[in-house]
């Protein structure tokens, strides 16, 4: 009787103890040396195995690390928590590195760009862009079929209604999939505080801008003449910005006659002038907008309505009598910069 | 024993009797790793490789231990092939990885990540269990497995082929990705229905 139950607790635990005795000597005697610090690095990173680092998989990119091939700073998905983390395990310091996120350098959706021709094959912005340059009248405009957002791997990317994508910020690790994805390039990496940018790529002449899209940059040049930092400079038709000049003060975006500049930030602050003015004018003359009125020596008025935000009026201030009301922590962020 | 025989259950295991297609077994990678035609032949050559190292083991240890045991200690162990069978599915994969990565990294990286994976696949399981009902020898339970993997294989290039296609497709929304797969799964079981009286068993 006790042999129906001896026998095979016997035989399942004797193969189970010959199995785990002959893997026991395979290991050692497969035992293949691997760094302890791959498998460490390996641990923090994000384990996505998106590629953007440029090695294959994570484990690629964990072995280069620790081969010091790769730099301590090059998962790109990760950012620097992860830096930091594979430095703490090589024992090197890391510098801070600025995080970059993808930006959309078109706003033409179907309402705002005039079409070319009525497409109709893959629905892909890769095949569409062969036929004749694409379906819509602008050579830069976005396609709105989507290559990007199936090439994002943090599903960061999603169509917006008029068919042009939205980057959600905080998803978004700056990997760059979308940005060799779009056939267009009008999907630029940009510092992630960047919070005024050109929405357009268009280098054509204002004439077929205009014909072929209502939000189109028309080459006007008129940010480039109001920008206080003289971050934008005029060239093929095109506002480029040195995006480490610019303080996001968003006069271009005022300025702009198609709104062709994007602005990020959903509410700006508004000037306030204390009881500490002592009626210099300076404010007056600085303001963009000319929002500020006042006569010389008495304390002056901010319109409301007029100001646009851009701060320019809080910086060059002598006596610190304004500050910026309406928008939580733009101030410390100003301050903080300067 | 002739090669008549052989090449008859070759092709019930690879068309007929089809492992994913007709006996609905693997359908977890069928459907996992058929996105992309690289990972699919990876993941069919793995397959291939541990389905017949899975019944050349499995074959022995029944013959050899499980069946005779009634005779020996007039104990029948025959209901231990499932438990026991996963043990040494389980314990020979893990050293063939260990194996691999010694002798054949490169091999090792290819397989790498679909290696563990099979390591309770269904399909493995049951291509051993089979082999065991058939009443099968050692030479034809190795044939079997090793063309239940070729079956395996075939179903997954095809339908990874067919989903490369379908990607550029224009799918409605509610249907794309999983969903059109299985529609195009039923459709290939259909299809392969049309091999059904090819072979009696």
């Amino acid at each position: 009787m006790s042999s129906e139950i001896l026998i095979p607790i016997l035989s399942i635990g004797g193969l189970g103890l010959i199995f785990g005795v002959g893997l026991a000597l395979a290991a050692k005697r497969f035992a293949v040396k691997v760094d302890p610090r791959v498998e460490k690095v390996l641990e923090v990173l994000p384990g996505a195995n998106c590629g953007a680092c440029g090695y294959p998989g994570c484990l690629g990119f964990a072995e280069a690390v620790v081969a010091e091939k790769a730099p301590v700073d090059g998962c790109v998905a990760g950012g620097a928590g992860v830096a930091q983390k594979i430095g703490e395990i090589m024992g090197r310091e890391v510098g801070e590195g600025i995080k970059r996120i993808a930006f959309v350098q078109c706003q033409g959706g179907r309402d705002q760009a005039r079409g070319k021709y009525i497409y109709q094959g893959l629905e892909s912005c890769g095949a569409a862009t062969l036929i004749s340059g694409g379906p819509k009248a602008c050579r830069y405009g976005c396609l709105g079929f989507g290559d990007c957002v199936r090439a994002c791997p943090f599903e960061a990317i999603r169509m917006g209604e008029g068919g042009i994508p939205v980057v959600d910020d905080a998803r978004c690790t700056g990997c760059g999939f979308c940005v060799q994805a779009c056939p267009r390039g009008i999907i630029t990496l940009l510092p992630v505080s960047q919070q005024v940018f050109v929405g357009c790529m268009s280098k054509d002449r204002a004439a077929v801008v205009k014909k072929a899209c209502s939000v189109g940059c028309i080459g006007c040049g008129l940010c480039a003449k109001k920008c206080p930092q003289e971050a934008i400079t005029i060239k093929d038709n095109y506002p480029w910005f040195d995006y480490d000049k610019c303080t996001n003060c968003g006069i271009c975006v005022w300025v702009c006659p198609t709104k062709a500049i994007v602005d990020k930030v959903k509410a700006r602050p508004k000037a306030s002038i204390g009881t500490g003015c002592t009626g210099c004018e300076i404010c007056k003359e600085v303001c963009p907008t000319k929002a500020i009125s006042g006569e010389k020596d008495q304390r002056h008025q901010v319109d409301m309505e007029k100001c646009i935000g851009c701060g320019l009026c809080f910086e060059r201030c002598p006596v610190k009598a304004i500050d910026m009301v309406g928008a939580l922590g733009w101030v410390e962020k100003k301050r903080g910069a300067a | 024993m002739d090669i008549g025989h052989l090449l008859i259950i070759a092709v019930a295991s690879i068309l007929v009797n089809n492992f994913v297609l007709s006996r609905f077994l693997g359908l977890c990678p069928y459907i996992g790793v058929s996105k992309q035609l690289d990972s699919a032949i990876g993941m069919g050559m793995a397959v291939i490789f541990v389905m017949t190292m899975a019944s050349l083991s499995t074959w022995i240890i029944y013959t050899y231990l499980l069946a005779p045991a009634t005779s020996i200690w007039k104990v029948d162990l025959t209901y231990l092939r499932t438990i026991s069978f996963i043990l040494v599915i389980a314990a020979l994969v893990q050293l063939v990885e260990m194996v691999l990565q010694k002798l054949v990294p490169t091999l090792y990286r290819s397989l790498g990540i679909y290696l563990p994976l099979i390591t309770t696949n269904c399909a493995v399981l049951g291509v051993t269990v089979l082999n065991i009902d058939k009443r099968f020898g050692f030479v034809e339970s190795v044939v079997q497995g090793f063309t239940a993997g070729v079956g395996f294989t075939l179903a997954l290039v095809l339908m990874a082929g067919i989903r490369e296609k379908l990607d550029l497709a224009d799918i409605p929304k509610p249907l794309q990705g999983i969903p059109i797969a299985f529609i195009v799964a039923g459709i290939m079981s259909i299809a392969f229905l049309g091999f059904s009286g090819l072979v009696t068993e």
